[in-house]
């Protein structure tokens, strides 16, 4: 598995995406990608027209472009990832009109063997979708692929057990100094009015209490990822007599990434950028399956 | 009789009537109430694990809430030999259909059944759930 090229990926970085699971597409070709720019443009035009526009007032063309991201999937049996752009262009043409990008999705699947060795011939396994920018344009641009490709988007909501495997995994990987904080947000049930509980753990000990929990390097069962979170609750529980565990996780962040539970996440390296999808692929399938 | 935890205060032990089913209940969005129960769990007699023990699990309408490894339940009716029950509180329709299972386990469980043990009926639950 090679770490994608840096550079090809750096835009992806710091961005927040909102996640969404999508089941396989029927007949598509990686070969088509420019008559599918062609198409979505169209029918985004004619949303438009139909009084659908997204942004009132303003005299904008949108430019479509679909480009592969060769780097980003975890073999060669997985399908490349797939970058769809709209960028926006004053409709009266000036010198220095300048493309504005006004939001950015890209379909990906990182080791999904799963999924795509279960499914027949025509279609393309991509499951996770990831989408930065105004909502108004993923609901075009979803119903475009609907449409065309047979295919259905799912919002992919993140579980507080799923949280806690990202906490341990992320918190193990190895960063250099001045790496930003591990933090871990818990939202408390049951209150008249909503209370969030932010808990920063210093990156160098959390790691150094995660070395201790981990028996074999390269691979994390559940039992070690309840004992990590479990020794996290304790000492919490003993300084400020409060047991997290009947709360709700609902963010984590490292210096690797963030995820939040409404599915929504940030890569902040890229050198754990396919590692990072490797596991988002699997809950985008686990949703779909 | 509701506790939120186990043993029962002493002082009223001498008040208190025969209890003839525990049902424990493990919330699933809190680990807190898993550990809870476990703890609970080491102040029962092993006489009670004879079928007049069972595990309820709560709040499993909404998958992304879960806190709680659904194997770790599985595992914990598997050891402790008793049936797990999973329900929404939330939906009236599955509290009360709940309510009412446990309204006749318990008369089984208090020997108001006759011909029908709380043990045989222990093992028929946890052998049609193996199916």
């Amino acid at each position: 598995q090679e770490n994608a090229d840096p550079q090809k990926t750096a835009f992806l970085l710091r961005k927040q995406w909102t996640l969404y699971s999508v089941t396989p597409l029927y007949r598509f070709s990686s070969a088509n990608l420019k008559e599918y720019a062609r198409l979505l443009g169209a029918f985004i035009a004619a949303e438009k027209q139909k009084g659908l526009a997204v942004e009132v007032g303003v005299d904008l063309d949108i430019k479509v472009t679909f480009s592969s991201l060769p780097d980003l999937r975890g073999s060669d049996q997985d399908q490349a990832a797939m970058l769809v752009q709209l960028s926006s262009r004053s409709s009266v043409p000036q010198k220095n009109s300048e493309e504005k990008l006004m939001w950015s999705g890209w379909f990906c699947c990182v080791s999904g063997d799963d999924l795509s060795e279960n499914v027949p011939e025509d279609f393309t396994c991509l499951p996770l979708f990831l989408a930065n920018g105004a909502e108004s344009y993923v609901a075009i641009v979803g119903s475009w692929f609907q449409k065309t490709f047979d295919c259905r988007f799912c919002r992919l909501a993140i579980s507080p057990l799923n949280l806690t495997w990202m906490a341990a995994m992320w918190t193990g990987c190895k960063v250099e100094k001045n790496a930003s904080a591990t933090e871990l947000v818990f939202s408390v049930p049951c209150l008249p009015q909503p209370l969030d509980i932010s808990y920063a753990i210093h990156p160098e000990d959390a790691k150094a209490l995660w070395d201790t929990v981990q028996k074999t390097p390269g691979e994390i069962t559940q039992e070690e990822v309840d004992l990590f979170m479990d020794c996290l609750y304790s000492h919490f529980h003993r300084h400020f007599k409060i047991h997290l565990s009947a709360t709700k996780l609902v963010k984590v962040s490292t210096a690797i990434a963030s995820a939040h539970c409404d599915g929504i996440i940030k890569f902040l390296q890229s050198k754990y950028l396919i590692g990072v999808l490797m596991l988002l692929t699997e809950l985008a399938i686990s949703q779909i399956q | 009789h509701l506790a939120t935890s186990l043993p029962l205060p002493s002082e009223r032990d001498h008040l208190r009537p025969r209890i003839d089913l525990i049902a424990f209940m493990i919330d699933i969005k809190s680990k807190y109430s898993l550990k809870n129960v476990e703890a609970s769990l080491a102040h029962v007699d092993a006489s009670f694990f004879l079928g007049k023990v069972c595990f309820l699990v709560t709040g499993v309408g909404r998958v992304n809430y879960c806190s709680v490894e659904t194997n770790a339940i599985w595992k914990l009716g598997e050891v402790y030999c008793s049936p797990v029950l999973y329900c929404e509180l939330e939906l009236e329709g599955i509290r009360v259909a709940t309510a009412q299972r446990l309204l006749r386990m318990l008369q089984i469980c208090s020997g108001q059944i006759p011909g029908v043990s709380a043990l045989s009926f222990g093992s028929l639950m946890r052998n049609s759930a193996d199916e």
